[in-house]
């Protein structure tokens, strides 16, 4: 049924049409609005034979859900940023007792500086911990990817984490497409563990293993993503078939297969794109872009094949690896390693940053007229870096330094501060 | 009668040596040790130290909740001595489903198991979690308190060796004052661990006023069996806190375990007590008192207090000084109390 719902309230929704049995909140924006909206549902009796623990932490949160799960129900949380960190040490776990959780990331910034805003650095930060990780472009995907996560997820005994942008799609409002029980119902059996705690048939579950098998277990989850590679867009067919609308998958190309120039970016900022791709393309550009959704497995194959016959491929990434550039570049510039093509990257969108259409032009422009550096950081204040350099390298610095840029940002002259603003 | 006058009317000690109570017992409450039909936990063949008092209070603690609730029950096992000795894999000793995740989430996890029975119509299946002194009054301290405080029905039992074993002995929250360990080596003006103000969880369990709180040793296993029946037999946040002896980290005598775990308690040291929503309800009574100094001396984490030209009479009558307190604040050698 058509919807105008906020995105917390789509998936929270779509959730619950899969019918999780445990489900574990702990509040931070922009996560909140999604588990509270999952506690309503279990509280008004909408959302049947479910537990809803309130816990203490995230690390509870994602360790109740490992119980749960591990017992034989079907369980979910979601987090975001500092929270996901709190977690860290159980993300591992679940994933590595092969545990099916499906998880909501309402990406977010990672302080220091503390920051409540939109980037990917959080997603980032566990990328290599044996979690799947989808990221949604629109909320409709972002409710459809719930649903497809929860078979993904059971079918390979895999977590699953589906990133949404925070605030960007968390909080907006738009028209969503909320499937029936019995669409859902359709597609989702239920959850079927090959091993439970069951007192009729007693197994140990998280042994310590020592060199003699630890390289085969930690193979065994490489090839678990590698067969994702084939499921994720077998189970988005499966998906089309019963709702009647293609989401998910791999990735998805937009006017990419002739364009000279390619972005390829993660999630809600794809809508920009490509609108600017469109207009581009009006004045004459040759341009298209390339959504990824699948982040973990990456796919390297479908991906060398949507970008090797572009000239130029521009990364636009909400994430930083400091000391090194983009994270997803590296992962881009992996696919594209046998084809000798420039990958350039360009930071954006960081703590919250607006990403605009002339800006991503701009950028368009640089790269066009061979102009765009390796890395470039979008939109980034010279002045004001300059000036804090200045007054830092006036005395030895070692200390907290978020604070001096913010000075560097007060003491701003009154014609850049026009500027900016 | 109740289970509790019936305990009482046998006198182990009418001998004069501890030894003698198994058979002294009505026979439906003698400890099982070699029949074939005793429930078994924790099978034989897992790598514990020998006279492991971690081993031998798993042991007795899980198969009495075995024998309560037929076998239905699952344990969730921090990190630590236990989780490490019974599962080195492929091998483990554990004979019920039992789950390991992290050090510092077992109850959590518990947390989890059992919303799971609730949902999969298996409430009747029992949730246990365990974990050492470390994985419970430290690292796993806010989980364990979020499921007190939400009242989980999850029976959590600590095996509390006052210090963390597993990595090397290093000192725990749990690790009483002047105490060798690894991080706080018997050196300078004051060797061995600092006197701060304590951490009693048995007490911050009660301030949650869960339905029952209660501590025990491995030198009274009888006592440990029927604190663990009385728990299974109740719903909702329970926990058990039990001094188990640790010949490696203690410097004890293997054949000393039982002996160290008794003179605790008869010094004072660590107080046998039973609390029901916050309220203790049963002591049990010190039978002959014993200096401090009878517990310390048998164990090389202490021998610094023992020094042949100096001994360190002041911080050794400051342990007395906290056994004393004990004794004061439960009444350890006053009248017992009514069941
Ligand atoms: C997060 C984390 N920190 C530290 C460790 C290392 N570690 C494993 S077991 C252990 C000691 C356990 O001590 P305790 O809980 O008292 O149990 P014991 O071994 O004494 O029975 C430590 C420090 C770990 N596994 N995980
Ligand atoms: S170190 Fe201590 S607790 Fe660990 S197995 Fe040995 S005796 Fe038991
Ligand atoms: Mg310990």
């Amino acid at each position: 049924m058509l919807k105008q719902i906020e995105g917390s309230a789509a998936v929270a929704q779509a959730v619950a049409l899969c019918r999780p049995e445990v489900v574990c909140a702990y509040p931070i924006t922009p996560q909140t609005h999604i588990v509270e909206s999952v506690g309503e549902l279990v509280k008004s009796g909408e959302l049947k034979n479910c537990e809803y623990i309130n816990v203490e932490s995230e690390f509870a949160a994602l360790s109740v859900a490992i119980g749960a799960s591990a017992a034989g129900a079907r369980a979910y949380t979601a987090t975001a940023s500092q929270g996901l960190l709190f977690m860290a040490e159980a993300v591992y776990n679940a994933s590595g007792l092969g545990l099916p959780i499906v998880m909501t990331l309402g990406n977010r910034a990672i302080g220091a500086p503390i920051n409540i805003w939109n980037d990917h650095t959080d997603a980032m930060s566990m990328k290599d911990a044996g979690w799947i990780q989808l990221f949604a472009e629109t909320n409709q995907e972002a409710a459809d990817l719930h649903i497809q996560a929860f078979r993904l997820a059971e079918e390979l005994s895999c977590p699953v984490m589906v990133c949404m942008d925070g605030f960007i799609l968390t909080h907006a409002y738009e028209r969503v497409d909320i499937p029936t029980q019995k669409e859902v119902d359709a597609f989702l059996p239920p959850y079927e563990p090959v091993q439970v705690l069951d007192p009729a048939d007693p197994y140990s579950i998280g042994a310590m293993v020592g060199p003699e098998a630890f390289t085969e277990v930690r193979y065994l989850a490489h090839r678990k993503q590698m067969q994702a590679l084939d499921l994720i867009p077998q189970i988005g067919t499966i998906f089309k078939e019963v709702f009647g609308r293609a989401s998910g998958g791999l990735l998805h190309s937009y006017r990419a297969e002739d364009a000279e120039t390619i972005f390829v970016a993660m999630g809600s900022v794809n809508g920009t794109i490509k609108e600017v791709v469109d207009a581009e393309r009006e004045t004459g550009s040759s341009v298209g872009s390339v959504s990824i959704c699948s982040f973990r497995p990456f796919p390297l194959e479908e991906l060398k094949n949507a970008l090797q016959s572009a000239k130029r491929v521009v990364v636009i990434e909400k994430s930083l690896a400091p000391g090194l550039g983009g994270v997803l570049a590296s992962n881009v510039r992996m696919a594209l390693r046998e084809v000798p093509l420039p990958v350039q990257t360009v930071i954006a969108g960081l703590g919250g940053r607006a990403i605009t259409m002339i800006g991503i032009s701009e950028v368009l422009r640089a790269a066009e007229s061979g102009s765009l550096p390796d890395v470039t950081f979008l939109g980034l204040e010279q002045a004001v870096i300059d000036r804090e350099i200045a007054r830092s390298a006036e005395m030895r610095h070692a200390g907290p330094t978020a604070e001096g840029i913010l000075k560097a940002i007060q003491n701003r002259p009154a014609a850049e501060r026009s500027r900016a603003s | 009668m109740s289970e509790e006058t019936a305990l009482q009317r046998v006198k182990f000690y009418q001998t004069g040596t501890h030894t003698v109570g198994n058979r002294l017992m009505d026979e439906d409450k003698r400890s099982v040790q070699s029949s074939i039909d005793r429930s078994n936990a924790i099978t034989s063949g897992h790598r514990a130290c020998q006279g492991c008092g971690e081993a031998l209070g798993a042991r007795f603690a899980l198969d009495a909740a075995m024998r309560s609730c037929d076998g239905n029950m699952v344990a969730v096992n921090a990190t630590g001595c236990l989780e490490v000795f019974t599962t080195p894999y492929p091998e483990t000793s554990w004979q019920i489903p039992w789950i390991h995740s992290l050090f510092g989430n077992a109850p959590a996890v518990a947390t989890g198991v059992s919303a799971a029975m609730r949902r999969k119509g298996r409430a009747k299946t029992k949730v246990i979690a365990q974990g050492g002194d470390g994985g419970t009054t430290d690292i796993g301290f806010g989980c364990l308190s979020g499921m007190f405080e939400r009242n989980d029905d999850v029976l959590y039992i600590c095996y509390d060796n006052q210090a963390y074993m597993n990595t090397g002995v290093q000192r725990s929250s749990a690790t009483p004052p002047t105490a060798r360990t690894a991080t706080t080596p018997a050196v300078g003006d004051a060797p061995g661990n600092v006197f701060g103000t304590g951490k009693n969880l048995p007490l911050i369990a009660m301030a949650h006023n869960i339905p029952y709180v209660a501590t025990a040793t491995v030198a009274d296993l009888h006592d440990l069996e029927t604190k663990v029946t009385r728990a299974m037999n109740m719903s909702g946040s329970r926990y058990i806190h039990v001094l188990v002896t640790c010949p490696l980290g203690w410097g004890s005598a293997t054949n000393h375990t039982i002996l160290l775990a008794r003179l605790a308690v008869e010094s004072g040291l660590f107080p046998l007590i039973e609390a029901e929503n916050g309220a203790v309800v049963r002591t049990q009574k010190i039978r002959k008192k014993v200096p401090v100094e009878d517990y310390l001396k048998l164990q090389k984490r202490f021998a610094h207090l023992f020094k042949k030209d100096h001994e360190d009479v002041d911080r050794i009558a400051a342990i007395q000084r906290m056994a004393d307190a004990n004794i004061d604040r439960f009444n350890l050698l006053g009248e017992r109390t009514a069941p």
